[in-house]
């Protein structure tokens, strides 16, 4: 019955703190991140000519992607795909990447 | 699981945030059974992520018929000749040595959504706590009666789910005396991958620039105008294949002359083809039928888009070409990994007691060849909307190609093999 307890107190939490739901997600990076597994590899590790992104410095990710977001960096499709994610957003998937282990 | 934690957890999971409790040690670990139906973009994507986020903690069962994965993008470059079958066919047997993934080779008949079991046509029973299903599509044949047979069927090729149907539409082509008429028939939107019809007609056409290049390519599109990459396609028939590439709207087919290979219409009057190619009207294949997650004009699923489960039917999720699409959403491989990941995040939560992530964002692009290296693109990003409760399209992002060019037909390659990697390694 304790498991019974946990969840109506994560019931109750919830609830309670609908504003804080995107920060509060501890797999919000992650999530963000698969979506760019379709050209850059599972976690980040591209088995392709695409750059793999695991273990690259979250700096540079957010400054590469903020670049294509405003259109300082020529690409053929990430200045279209960045627009699409919010600066936070941006910061999440950044960060995530930036603690897996990288390629060898 | 009891039926009433169950379906306490489902009403802690219907909260509308994700707050951890500090303490409580059995909300961190999944547990449970989940089977997928399907193997294809969606439903291997599903099974390992499922397997990879749970940390091996949920079980994984995938039903699949077909030996190995055959991949529908790119193989319009084995029907123009540039790719053989092999290199678009990828095994299965990674979502099992590396992620443990159970592989039952079977078709799925039947579900119990009640006693949550699905039943297999070798007779087996598999049971569950969330149910996947990423069937793709079946083909309206009652849309083309004269097609409605498997004689018929082998004979005027839709070659749009890629395996025997890929070969055979390539033998047909290259059996095809110059000066001959190549013609595709195009299903009115929506049908499986919207720009996959030009792709072909491209690729087609660069078989015949090079092998019989007094021959004809005639697009009888059932569409106003072109669905997708209109101005890039059409730059390409006038430049690339000028005089090779004929493009007619507003040609809805109404059935075929199966021995004489014409194309008969709504409106305008048949045409007669050497190589006949009907992409028929499709619809969520069988097994979404017969769990009863069908919902949008007889044809599609309905599904809530932080989870991707059904509107319908608690417990069944679907994946892929399967789902009543949210706008701008095409129904693509690309889009249906996408699916698969928003659904295994979901799923993985759900099992351990916890909310969906609530702002789920899933994102396409779409590389389609013109020549064998040249391709041009479409991309978009998709972000949930919490007062409309879908996804819906940035405003801004996305976008095609300014021209084809060969460094985005690298990219396609690289696409291929992530995505690939992605969903099956």
């Amino acid at each position: 019955m304790k498991s019974l307890a946990c969840v109506a107190a994560a019931a109750m939490l919830a609830a309670a703190l609908p504003a804080a739901a995107q920060s509060s997600d501890p797999n919000l990076g992650r999530n963000l991140a698969a979506t760019c597994a379709n050209c850059h590899g599972t976690n980040g590790l591209s088995v392709g000519e695409v750059e793999s992104l695991a273990g690259k410095p979250k700096d540079e990710l957010v400054r590469k992607m903020m670049e294509y977001k405003s259109g300082a960096k020529p690409a053929t499709v990430m200045h279209q795909l960045a627009k699409g994610f919010t600066d936070e957003q941006i910061q999440l998937m950044a960060a995530w990447f930036a603690v897996q282990k990288p390629a060898r | 699981m009891s039926m009433q934690r169950r379906e306490f957890l489902k009403a802690a999971g219907a909260a509308s945030a994700a707050a951890a409790v500090p303490g409580c040690a059995t909300m961190g670990g999944a547990s449970g059974k989940v089977v997928v139906v399907g193997a294809g973009y969606g439903g291997a994507t599903a099974a390992k992520y499922i397997r990879m986020w749970s940390e091996g903690g949920i079980d994984v069962t995938v039903v699949e018929p077909n030996p190995e994965f055959i991949s529908c993008p790119l193989s319009n470059l084995v029907i123009g000749g540039s790719k053989t079958l092999a290199d678009i066919t990828v095994s299965h047997e990674n979502l099992t040595r590396r992620h443990g993934v159970k592989l039952v080779k079977d078709t799925a008949t039947a579900i119990d959504p009640d006693k949550r079991v699905v039943k297999l046509s070798g007779g087996g029973e598999l049971p569950y706590d969330r149910l996947i299903l990423s069937p793709g599509v079946d083909f309206m044949w009652d849309k083309v009666p004269s097609l409605n047979n498997a004689a018929a069927q082998e004979r005027i090729l839709h070659a749009w789910k890629a395996g025997a149907q890929t070969v055979a539409l390539r033998n047909q082509l290259t059996a095809m005396p110059d000066g001959g008429v190549f013609v595709i028939s195009i299903p009115v939107a929506p049908y499986r991958c919207p720009p996959g019809p030009y792709e072909r007609a491209c690729q087609v056409a660069w078989y015949f620039k090079r092998a019989k290049p007094k021959s004809k390519v005639l697009i009888l599109d059932g569409n106003g105008d072109v669905t997708s990459k209109g101005p890039l396609f059409k730059k390409a028939w006038a430049e690339e294949y000028k005089g090779l590439v004929e493009y007619r709207p507003n040609y809805v087919l109404t059935d075929v002359d199966v021995t004489t290979r014409t194309a008969k219409f709504e409106v305008q009057d048949p045409v007669k083809a050497d190589v006949l190619n009907v992409v028929p009207p499709q619809r969520a294949g069988a097994i979404a039928r017969a769990a009863g997650v069908v919902t949008a004009n007889d044809r599609w699923c309905d599904v809530d888009f932080l989870t991707f489960e059904s509107v319908k039917v608690k417990n069944i999720h679907v994946l892929g070409d399967a789902i009543q699409i949210g706008t701008g959403m095409p129904k693509s491989g690309h889009m249906a990994n996408q699916h698969a990941k928003v659904c295994a995040a979901a799923v993985v939560a759900l099992l351990a007691g916890q909310p969906p992530n609530p702002m789920p964002v899933l994102t396409n692009t779409c590389y389609s060849f013109i020549t064998d290296k040249d391709v041009v693109h479409v991309c978009s990003v998709h972000q949930y909307d919490r007062e409309k409760k879908t996804v819906l399209p940035v405003p801004g992002s996305g976008g095609v190609s300014t021209a084809m060019n060969e460094l985005e037909g690298r990219y396609a390659f690289n696409w291929a093999k992530n995505i690939w990697a992605d969903a099956l390694a």
